[in-house]
């Protein structure tokens, strides 16, 4: 158990120092991930209109948080392994004595903590333009108190987990068909929209919202946000048992494709 | 001591999109693919016994690499059984793993961006080597090649060769008992293939590794090698010591003869193919068998002023190998 935290917090540092040889870069991609933000004038308009169940500061909170979680559980793992089969450069990960996830999971975990600086920075502008984001109902401030920003770290970490999961298991399908990064394009899709990024699931039909709800789809932002943001997201065990349960299907499903997988690797270019 | 290394039967087989040129050819590849099977290894068996340095001999696309892929446990066979270190390589098991390496020339494993040093640091604690331990070998590696100004350097300015070194560092600090080497030298200038040579040899010397090397520079092979596999279209087609590959490939030797007065071409004839022919010197490749006949026609017939009889050089032989291919692979292959 020591040698495998030796291992994580080795890679972690060196992956680290790798992302910040790239802090112009880790900016911009911040810069093309601000879709929330973009969308939270147009729904603060609509909440102003009081057609919708969140009001105005509600949607403003809303979408400031979906910023803080999604940059804080992007995934790129479909595109990095997909690379990876393509050059053969898998080949070199597949010596060593430990599973190339653990590498892909780093990178990924020191991403995030070189973006800690540049997203605090952008978080404090948003705000600054955007009050009512933390605004209360008596003109006082409104900040997620210290359990809360807890639990919504927790939730953030579990929904970069099963967002993880979930794309890498649709990487293994690289091992047969090389450019499946266009399967996550087609996924796209339903993750725009049942996650929460373009609009809460409280301005969904309370049906359509009640079926989405066992899709893993709002765990992924939705429902982190919703912590981190104040407000309802139904009964925890349920949130838990539905991330929990989605989270060791992909898992079982990544194991079998990745032994399976193994078999169609041809190593070419390497 | 029982063989490190075992292959018996080995067998790759692999499908190949086909695709014509120009449009036409991408149409019908996206409506319609075809797709050819490539015999890349047709049941090769060998042993390589520990210690030993084996020289891995083949023309492009003889299916070297993809034998040093099964045998690293990157690509499973289609049929035939590999065993290295007494386990079946693709198992991927964390003993193996922790006993071998492969290095592919042009192919890299140290992140490009950071310092080499970095990419040790991931390589020592993911083969549970403590800080000390990989301090010292990083130190002995970086002093047998040369490399301790380079460390601190991005991968990435590092000139081609150090890089190799560089990567032979990576490959190595495990100190594995196994070394895949694909073409380590290719590309490197003459004293940077030297100091390589003499690394692995002192290498080998000092663990007691076994080695399996392919590479295009024969002095590679000569300098490093006392045996040789010879693979061609996927078959074994020689296993056995380097000196014998002249008998197998080359039955015959090289009479050079240094004469009194020039000769023509005319003179020479029914001695033997004449392999150069320049004012007083001339060179004769002469079947084994009529080596002595041959040689007492030159003495008798000609003013010799001096002779020699040699086995012909290495790198001929070998590129006379694969370049007969066909006449190769009727020839049955030798024996163990």
């Amino acid at each position: 158990m020591r040698a495998f935290a030796k291992k994580l917090r080795v890679l972690l540092a060196v992956q680290y120092a790798y992302m910040l040889e790239y802090r112009g870069e880790i900016f911009l991609w911040i810069v093309v991930t601000v879709l929330p933000l973009i969308m939270l004038g147009p729904w603060m308009a609509a909440g102003a209109s009081g057609r919708f169940p969140l009001d105005e500061r509600e949607f403003a909170r809303y979408f400031v948080a979906v910023f803080v979680v999604r940059q804080f559980s992007l995934c790129w793992v479909i595109y990095e392994f997909e690379g990876l089969v393509v050059s053969g450069r898998l080949s070199p990960q597949l010596l060593l004595p430990i599973d190339p996830a653990w590498r892909y999971i780093a990178a990924h975990v020191s991403e995030f903590a070189s973006r800690a600086p540049f997203v605090l920075a952008i978080t404090l502008v948003v705000v600054a333009m955007f009050p009512a984001a933390v605004t209360a109902d008596d003109g006082g401030w409104l900040l997620p108190g210290p359990g809360a920003i807890a639990l919504a770290a927790i939730a953030t970490a579990s929904a970069f987990a099963l967002r993880f999961l979930m794309q890498y298991s649709l990487s293994m399908g690289a091992l047969w068909i090389e450019r499946i990064s266009a399967f996550d394009r087609l996924q796209m899709l339903p993750y725009l929209f049942l996650s929460g990024l373009v609009a809460p699931l409280e301005v969904f039909p309370e049906r359509v919202r009640e079926v989405v709800l066992w899709t893993p789809f709002p765990y992924l932002v939705w429902f982190p946000a919703r912590l981190l943001a104040g407000g309802d997201v139904g009964p925890p065990a349920r949130a838990v048992g539905i991330m929990l349960g989605w989270s060791l299907a992909f898992w079982v499903l990544m194991r079998w494709l990745w032994r399976r997988g193994l078999r169609h690797y041809s190593a070419m270019g390497a | 001591m029982p063989p490190i290394v075992t292959v018996a039967g080995l067998t790759k087989h692999y499908q190949v999109a086909e695709k014509a040129p120009g449009l036409a050819g991408a149409l019908a590849h996206f409506f319609r693919r075809r797709y050819k099977a490539v015999l890349a290894v047709k049941g090769i068996t060998f042993a390589i016994e520990p210690g030993e340095i084996v020289g891995f001999l083949g023309p492009n696309g003889a299916g070297k690499t993809t034998v040093l892929k099964m045998l690293s446990g990157l690509v499973h066979p289609t049929a035939g059984t590999v065993r290295v270190a007494d386990r079946v390589p693709f198992a991927r098991e964390k003993q193996l793993l922790m006993s071998i390496t492969l290095v592919m020339g042009g192919k890299q494993q140290l992140i490009w961006d950071l310092p080499a040093r970095d990419s040790y640091r991931i390589n020592a604690a993911v083969y549970e080597l403590d800080d000390a331990t990989a301090a010292t070998r990083v130190a002995a590696l970086a002093s047998m090649l040369d490399m301790a100004a380079n460390l601190d350097k991005p991968v990435r300015k590092l000139s081609l060769g150090e890089r190799m070194k560089a990567e032979l560092i990576a490959a190595l600090l495990h100190h594995p008992k196994v070394l895949f080497l694909d073409e380590p030298t290719l590309g490197l200038d003459v004293n940077a293939q030297a100091t390589i040579r003499t690394f692995l040899a002192e290498y080998c010397r000092s663990t007691g590794a076994t080695i399996l090397l392919t590479s295009h520079y024969m002095a590679d092979i000569t300098a490093l090698c006392q045996r040789v596999l010879v693979i061609d279209q996927g078959v074994l087609r020689y296993d056995g010591s380097l000196a014998g590959i002249h008998e197998r490939f080359a039955p015959y030797r090289e009479v050079s003869i240094e004469l009194a007065r020039p000769i023509d071409r005319a003179q020479l004839a029914g001695m033997g193919e004449i392999e150069s022919l320049e004012g007083r010197s001339a060179k004769l490749l002469v079947d084994r068998s009529k080596l002595t006949q041959v040689v007492a026609r030159v003495m008798g017939e000609l003013e010799v002023t001096d002779l020699t009889v040699s086995d012909p050089p290495i790198e001929q032989v070998i590129a006379k190998v694969f370049k007969d291919g066909a006449t190769a692979a009727a020839a049955p292959p030798a024996a163990p």
